[in-house]
């Protein structure tokens, strides 16, 4: 998996100057906002969701692709999440803040636990073990049908109301998300590009080597699990009040297979190649939906072929092919 | 007593199709260290085959053969020309039978429709067989049976013949299986043919007693996984003793506490990867 | 008379039955220079990895300045004063050589637990990254990615790294390998400047450098202690003689 080099640091390389990137900012930043105010509900959504999965695959990317770890149970902890946000809103009759927090808390215990059950392996035994962890997590949604309602899921909570304000309109979830997001995305480029995060890379890239100069490899590698949990489960909190709903389907394993095609097309390693992969994957499932029922099996060829043909992603595959223009363009 | 031993038979009946399931996954991931996220979708497929062939008047032993055999090309098409073209990149190999995973489990459904559907149980294995006041299904006894027939002759294969000494030693240490010559690409493309067969074999002969239902293939592939992490890699006996231990665990599971019988199946493994204090997957590098 | 650097006492280790290490038992004074001699596969680097920690002996005790690290992780030994070489490449290949020493520098520091400090900004980390490597004479290198430069300047990050991380016991795995006789030179002169306090022990095969480098001598066969002494003594030795020779 490509390294990131630490001096790409949070702003893109830059290749019209300091005016140029403040210029892309400002574009970007006035582009994220416009969804907010379209009045197609469509189209916003749309971008809800993107975003929401953006943020879920942002923290398995910090497993996977700075941590070198494969995670195929991350769809355990949106779901724990997700369910432990319903639950509490509805049955446990909690105030929308405090279920959220709950849901939180709860969910990062639980990646605490799985954390040291998945690092007795690292490889193909991480691979296996967390997708085990992720089917008992299915399971117990599924067939635990007095407490979580089994195929029929949890509904009857509503969205949420932080500071009084109504998020029920697209346009106004989609902003609440998109403040996470900002969050979220400042969070994880500022955790890669730490101390910690060179670490992180570090052990991914030679872990023996990184034990014998005083690191401690375990320790890196739950904590970076923990961290990554903990993000997902802000994504499935994002998610239970997006759809005011949760089933099982949430903790299937094609939820954790769909979150890590995410990553792996948009480039893990990079800050903006899950998001990338989020966007691309969303879209894909909801246009094509409009057009293919069979949208699982799209999913399947698009795995096959970003496996067989463009291993390391889209940004990394669309930072080098710019590179080579710039030098291009440089010598010419 | 007689819950404790109706239970007892569905049981080794669940085992014996778990030992097909995973006798071939063992075998794949111990010889070519390549999880087989397909493996379920081979099953579920094979026993997809198998009704669409008992449909057009087949035979059930019939079935089973197509079922397998059908599975088996299928096997040997996507070694050959997929997982041999990342041959040593052991994550996009896992990865792209993900995705493999993903066709053929919705192409299933594109085909067959989303009906759970039994198979019918052939005429001569149909009825019970009596001991004393007990009436066992003779169907389930021959799954059983065939069970231990398919562990004797994968025995006879591997510990008799040479492609069989082959293998182990590609199990046991695949630099030296190399260093000797052996040709490792036909090696790796029959076993994964084998593993595919005896999934695709297991599903038809699965099918009356589990049905066959799109989610079949993500129901069945922990099942493997976990017999696989009990008995070990390329271990024969131990799928052997892996697949019966989880039949029993998850059929008296199921029975006792429905509620929990995924979690309970999945203790055993959990356990073993608490206690084991070296992880279980020491994998040389490929 | 100092104390006593590192302790080894009746350290075994076995592969799948075939013994690497057996029974070695062995004391470095503190600021000596000792020189692990032994043909091929007489188990110096597995008594290295043993020390360090990167395998666990299945017996005998290692002390480090008085204190057991035998069941002790390896990153607690380099916290304790340990570092090490290698004699195979395993650094860090996509990274800058200064991205390289910087991760030996974070790896004794408080900071390799904090997510929320930019390595980018901690110019205090390159500047020494930066001073590590000039001690070496790759200063100009800094910059450049590991794997645009030539075996020998990794070498000789190699040593850049143990050194940066200013050891109170240095393993040093045939520093020399591989080396162009001016790089040897140059080493040399290195190996000559490391302070007086910092205990070495070294595995060389190049005799002229390590000879004059070492104090004192263990030479190993077949995992065992044959011999130790001065050069003079171990030149002298008929057993020794016998191990380069006869075996």
């Amino acid at each position: 998996m490509k390294r990131n080099s630490v001096y790409s640091g949070l702003r893109p390389p830059s290749v019209a100057g300091k005016a140029g990137s403040s210029i892309v900012r400002a574009a970007i930043a006035v582009l994220l906002l416009v969804p907010a105010f379209l009045p197609f509900d469509y189209y916003v959504n749309i971008a809800t969701q993107i975003l929401i999965a953006a943020i879920f695959a942002s923290s398995l990317n910090l497993l996977v692709g700075y941590g070198g770890l494969i995670s195929l149970g991350h769809a355990g902890f949106l779901g724990t999440s997700a369910y432990v946000l319903a639950w509490l809103a509805t049955r446990g009759e909690l105030s929308h803040l405090w279920a959220s927090l709950g849901a939180l808390g709860v969910t990062t215990v639980v990646a605490g636990l799985f954390g040291v059950l998945s690092l007795r392996a690292t490889g193909l035994g991480f691979v296996m073990i967390t997708l085990a962890l992720g089917q008992i997590l299915w399971g117990v949604a599924y067939r635990w049908v007095s407490l979580t309602g089994g195929d029929n899921g949890l509904s009857g909570f509503s969205r949420p109301h932080p500071l009084g304000i109504d998020l029920s309109s697209p346009g106004s979830f989609y902003l609440f998300t998109l403040v996470v997001f900002v969050l979220a995305f400042l969070f994880v480029s500022v955790f890669v590009h730490s101390t910690f995060g060179a670490g992180l890379q570090g052990v991914r890239d030679q872990p023996r080597r990184m034990q014998a100069l005083g690191w401690d490899v375990w320790g890196i590698r739950f904590v970076t699990f923990v961290v990554a949990g903990f993000w997902g489960a802000v994504a499935g909190v994002l998610y239970a009040d997006y759809n005011q709903f949760v089933s099982p389907h949430v903790l299937a394993l094609t939820n954790s297979a769909e979150v890590l095609l995410m990553v792996i097309a948009g480039g893990a390693g990079t800050v903006l190649g899950p998001i990338v992969g989020a966007a691309v994957v969303v879209l894909l499932k909801n246009v094509v939906s409009a057009y293919i029922t069979r949208w699982v099996m799209l999913l399947g060829f698009v795995f096959v072929l970003i496996v067989l043909y463009m291993p390391e992603g889209l940004v990394p595959g669309v930072e080098r092919l710019r590179r080579r223009t710039v030098r291009r363009g440089a010598e010419a | 007593m007689r819950f404790f031993l109706i239970q007892s038979l569905n049981g080794l009946a669940l085992g014996g199709l778990l030992f097909l399931l995973s006798s071939g996954f063992s075998l794949i991931f111990g010889l070519m260290r390549v999880a087989n996220l397909a493996h379920g979708a081979f099953f579920m497929l094979g026993a997809y085959v198998g009704l669409s062939a008992l449909r057009a008047g087949l035979g059930f032993f019939a079935a089973v053969v197509i079922g397998g055999l059908a599975i088996a090309i299928l096997g040997a098409l996507l070694e050959r020309f997929l997982l041999r073209k990342l041959a040593g990149r052991l994550l996009s190999q896992v990865l792209i039978t993900l995705g493999i995973a993903f066709i053929i489990g919705d192409a299933s459904l594109l085909v067959w429709s989303g009906d759970p559907m039994p198979l019918p149980i052939p005429d001569a294995l149909a009825g019970v067989v009596r001991f004393g006041s007990i009436f066992f299904p003779r169907y389930r006894l021959a799954v059983v049976g065939f069970s231990v027939v398919v562990l004797a002759i994968l025995w006879v294969a591997l510990e008799r013949t040479r492609v069989g000494a082959m293998i182990r030693a590609g199990v046991d240490d695949m630099e030296m299986a190399r260093g000797l010559g052996i040709a490792v690409p036909r090696l790796f493309t029959l076993v994964f043919c084998l593993g595919a067969a005896l999934a695709g074999m297991g599903g038809v002969l699965g099918g009356p007693i589990l049905s066959v239902y799109p989610g079949l293939d993500m129901d069945m592939l922990p099942l493997a996984l976990i017999v696989l992490i009990l008995g070990g890699p390329g271990n024969l006996l131990g799928a052997f003793a892996g697949s019966y231990f989880i039949g029993f665990l998850y059929t008296f599971g199921q029975a006792l506490f429905p509620d929990l019988a995924y979690v309970i199946l999945f203790l055993p493994m959990v356990a073993a990867l608490a206690l084991r204090p070296q992880g279980l997957f020491k994998l040389r590098a490929a | 008379m100092s104390a006593m650097a590192l302790e080894l006492q009746g350290v075994c280790k076995s592969f799948g039955g075939v013994p690497a290490v057996r029974e070695v038992t062995l004391s470095v004074r503190e600021g000596e220079r000792r020189l692990l001699l032994g043909p091929n596969g007489a188990g110096k680097t597995t008594l290295f990895n043993l020390v360090m920690g990167d395998l666990v002996s299945d017996s005998g005790t290692i002390r480090l300045f008085g204190q057991d690290v035998s069941r002790l992780r390896a990153d607690r030994r380099v916290h304790l004063g340990l570092s090490r070489t290698y004699q195979v490449i395993t650094l860090f290949p996509k990274d800058t050589l200064a991205h390289n020493i910087v991760l030996a520098l974070l790896g004794l520091s408080r900071s390799r637990f904090d997510p929320f400090s930019l390595l980018a900004k901690r110019g205090d980390l390159w500047e020494r990254a930066r001073a590590a490597l000039d001690r070496v004479g790759l200063a100009k290198l800094a910059d450049r990615p590991l794997s645009q430069t030539s075996y020998g300047e990794q070498r000789r990050l190699e040593l850049a790294m143990a050194l940066a991380q200013e050891p109170r016991v240095l393993l040093l795995d045939e520093p020399l390998a591989g080396l162009s006789r001016e790089e040897r030179r140059d080493v040399q002169d290195l190996l000559a400047s490391i302070p007086r306090e910092v205990t070495v022990v070294m595995i060389e095969h190049d005799l002229d450098v390590a000879l004059s480098f070492a104090e004192k001598i263990t030479v190993l066969h077949y995992g065992q202690v044959i011999v130790e002494g001065t050069r003079a003594e171990i030149v002298a030795d008929p057993r020794v003689q016998e191990v380069y020779l006869g075996a």
